[in-house]
């Protein structure tokens, strides 16, 4: 809406905005500006609603005021219906919007032809006055059917025609279509579709008892435009369009940015929790704690301070904070300050779309950046599943081109558990994460596990991990497998336990025998240091050894030549020696 | 009654040949039944759109009485002079109004 908002003041267009956020987005901008829009429908499709709702745009927020010719109905009556999408219309009329009451008299007299050069005679004079931009035709078959002949029909619609763009309005003409009064209708519808630069028809239709209404932009000359029918319906702020597909702006708010789940041990196992922006979809049976881990996403978004929505389907917005009291997660607080909408779905009826229009509407009026939708799958059930899956598509689109991060859960039925988590909507393969609830029944107990069926581009443990609910919140807890059995609760604990004691054995054990192996290491180093010692010694004993050796030779070589010197010649080798 | 005034304010749009025929069609009926006992107001809504959007005329041409009955309108080139004429009552509506008839009568006398 601001985007819309914002354009007749910066850029000049050649477009008219509606303020009708959904057929702007359709027609790229609005209905073509000083052209005339052709609008059919059947009789309570919202025609005069739409043409109005153009003009109090285009009188509250363009500056161009506006006239509505009101053909079928009295003025009054059309601003007494239109009072509850408080457009201040009492105050718009004293000079922004002018209503001409020009329905045929009852009791009017026709003697030959006539034609509506008088009403565009006043038109002109009072367009010129108020300086008008838009104008309204509302319901112009009334008056074609007074014409005597085609030919002269043919002639009014294009007087009006010619009178419109030589004096540059932007025109709205409505025209009941239908079977009933075929004839004058049908055949200006024919010529007025030729003539016109932008056709819009509004259709209302039941489908499996469901109220359906749909919008389709049938021509646009010069403007490319989306062809397909695109639900609406009129809400508390006048008409609301349900855009099929704008995948424009979705890209450039992809993001890295993760935002916690509320759960830590499941932000580690997404690798750091949900991406910012990203579709997230919870499935389990009922009771399998799908909304306590979306209220768990919903608290930990408001602890961000990020504004939050809740649209519960299921129960009461007092009940859904209750319960979730109950594990721990307050969420009592946040709607008191008002960071947290709670919105108990239960209170909308009408179709799929109905849903869909409310879901965004209050979104953006709230402007949420986190949105739990408990339990998605509720659309199955209003109006045929077709449809219901288109909704759920577009709801996933939409919070995506809107940067809203996404978490609906979705209840799976007991028949369908054969294929695990088939989603009744298929949303599943558009999710970007999905997470898995589900109960094993074993040795008499029933336990949450919970798997992350896949995460678009995080890693991702594919273990099943064990969900376990307490009054301090949300734990999820390793799950082990024994004998191809994964085990939970009580088992799991006495699992725990027996591994607890185990390890502390295992511990002990150790303990002791580093303690031994210590003892000996220490005898070792003693034994090695005696026998150092020792070798020193012995290495001292043999050195001295050696030397007494030599000593004693030395001495007794000393020994003999002292001898000989006392001896004197009378040596034996001495005396033969001069022989 | 004989003697009553028809006042009539006829409604056009410039020259517009429905307009134009109108006001030949007004002259050529009151020459023909109102001689000397009509009186003829032509109001240009192109000239003067103002008492158009009072009085809420928006079909061009439109006949309006201003008296006797006042307020009765007549929209069209006044080319099917019948009608014009049991509002006058001029013509007794004997086929489409038997009730009616004797005041009709009456008034025609």
């Amino acid at each position: 809406m601001e985007v819309v908002r914002s354009t007749p003041k910066t850029v000049p267009s050649t477009k008219a905005p509606t303020g009708i956020a959904g057929l702007d987005e359709i027609t790229g901008g609005g209905l073509p500006r000083g052209r005339t829009t052709l609008l059919t429908g059947g009789s309570g499709s919202g025609k005069t609603i739409l043409a109005l709702q153009f003009l109090v745009h285009g009188a509250t927020e363009c500056d161009e005021p506006g006239i509505f010719v009101a053909f079928e109905e009295t003025p009054s009556r059309i601003v007494a219906n239109a009072e509850t999408f408080g457009w201040d219309l009492p105050d718009l009329q004293k000079d922004r919007i002018f209503f001409m009451d020009a329905q045929p008299q009852m009791d009017f007299v026709q003697s030959g032809t006539f034609d509506l050069g008088g009403m565009l005679a006043v038109l002109g004079a009072k367009a010129t006055a108020m300086k008008a931009g838009r104008i309204v035709f509302d319901a112009i078959d009334i008056v074609l059917s007074l014409l005597p002949s085609p030919a002269a029909q043919r002639r009014e619609i294009y007087r009006l025609h010619s009178w419109l763009l030589a004096h540059e309005l932007t025109g709205i003409i409505t025209l009941k279509s239908g079977t009933e009064d075929g004839g004058a209708a049908s055949r200006a519808f024919g010529f007025m579709q030729f003539m016109v630069d932008c056709a819009v028809i509004l259709n209302h239709s039941v489908v499996l008892g469901v109220s359906q209404r749909n919008l389709r932009v049938q021509k646009y000359r010069g403007s490319a435009f989306d062809e397909n029918e695109s639900p609406f319906l009129i809400g508390k702020g006048g008409f609301e369009v349900a855009v099929t597909r704008t995948l424009r702006g979705a890209e450039g708010r992809v993001t890295s940015e993760r935002v916690a789940s509320g759960v830590e041990r499941l932000d580690t196992m997404l690798g750091g929790g949900y991406y910012r922006g990203a579709s997230v979809l919870i499935t389990g049976f009922p009771g399998t704690a799908k909304t306590t881990l979306s209220g768990a996403f919903a608290e930990a978004a408001c602890l961000r301070g990020e504004r939050t929505m809740f649209v519960s389907f299921d129960s009461d917005a007092n009940e859904v904070i209750r319960n979730l009291g109950s594990v721990g997660i307050e969420l009592g607080r946040f709607v008191q300050d008002g960071s947290l909408h709670m919105v108990s779905a239960r209170t909308i009826t009408g179709s799929a779309e109905t849903y869909l229009v409310k879901i965004k509407t209050l979104a953006e009026a709230h402007r949420a950046r986190c949105l739990v939708v408990d339990p998605i799958s509720t659309l199955s059930k209003s109006g045929n599943e077709l449809t219901a899956h288109s909704v759920a598509e577009r709801l996933l689109d939409w919070s995506k081109a809107a940067g809203i991060t996404l978490v609906c859960t979705s209840l799976l039925d007991e028949m369908s558990s054969h294929s695990e988590g088939g989603s009744p909507l298929q949303i599943s393969t558009l999710a970007d994460t999905w997470i898995h609830l589900n109960y094993l029944v074993q040795a008499g107990e029933r336990n949450r596990g919970m798997s992350i069926i896949k995460s678009r581009g995080t890693a991702h443990s594919n273990q099943v991990r064990e969900l376990v609910l307490s009054d301090t919140g949300i734990a999820v807890t390793d799950a082990y497998t024994a004998g191809g059995e994964v085990l939970m609760g009580t088992m799991r604990w006495e699992k725990e336990s027996a591994e607890r004691h185990a390890a502390e054995a295992l511990a002990v054990n150790a303990r002791l025998r580093s303690v031994r192996l210590e003892a000996e290491e220490a005898e070792l180093e003693a034994r090695v240091r005696s026998l150092q010692i020792e070798l020193a010694a012995k290495k001292t004993e043999k050195a001295v050894l050696t030397r007494d050796d030599h000593a004693r030779e030395q001495e007794t070589l000393l020994g003999q030549d002292r001898l000989r010197e006392l001896r004197g010649a009378d040596d034996r080798e001495a005396q033969s020696g001069p022989r | 009654m004989s003697e009553e005034v028809f006042s009539f304010r006829l409604y056009i749009a410039g020259n517009a040949s429905n307009s134009r025929e109108a006001v030949a069609n007004l002259t050529r009926l009151c020459e023909k039944y109102l001689v000397g006992r009509h009186e003829i107001e032509i109001v240009d809504i192109c000239q003067d759109p103002g008492p158009a959007l009072t009085e809420g005329i928006y079909m061009t041409p439109t006949l309006v009485m201003v008296s006797p009955d006042p307020g009765r309108r007549i929209v069209g080139t006044l080319s099917n002079t019948e009608p014009i004429l049991q509002i006058l009552g001029l013509r007794p509506a004997v086929r489409r109004f038997p009730g009616l008839k004797g005041r009709l009568a009456a008034s025609s006398g």
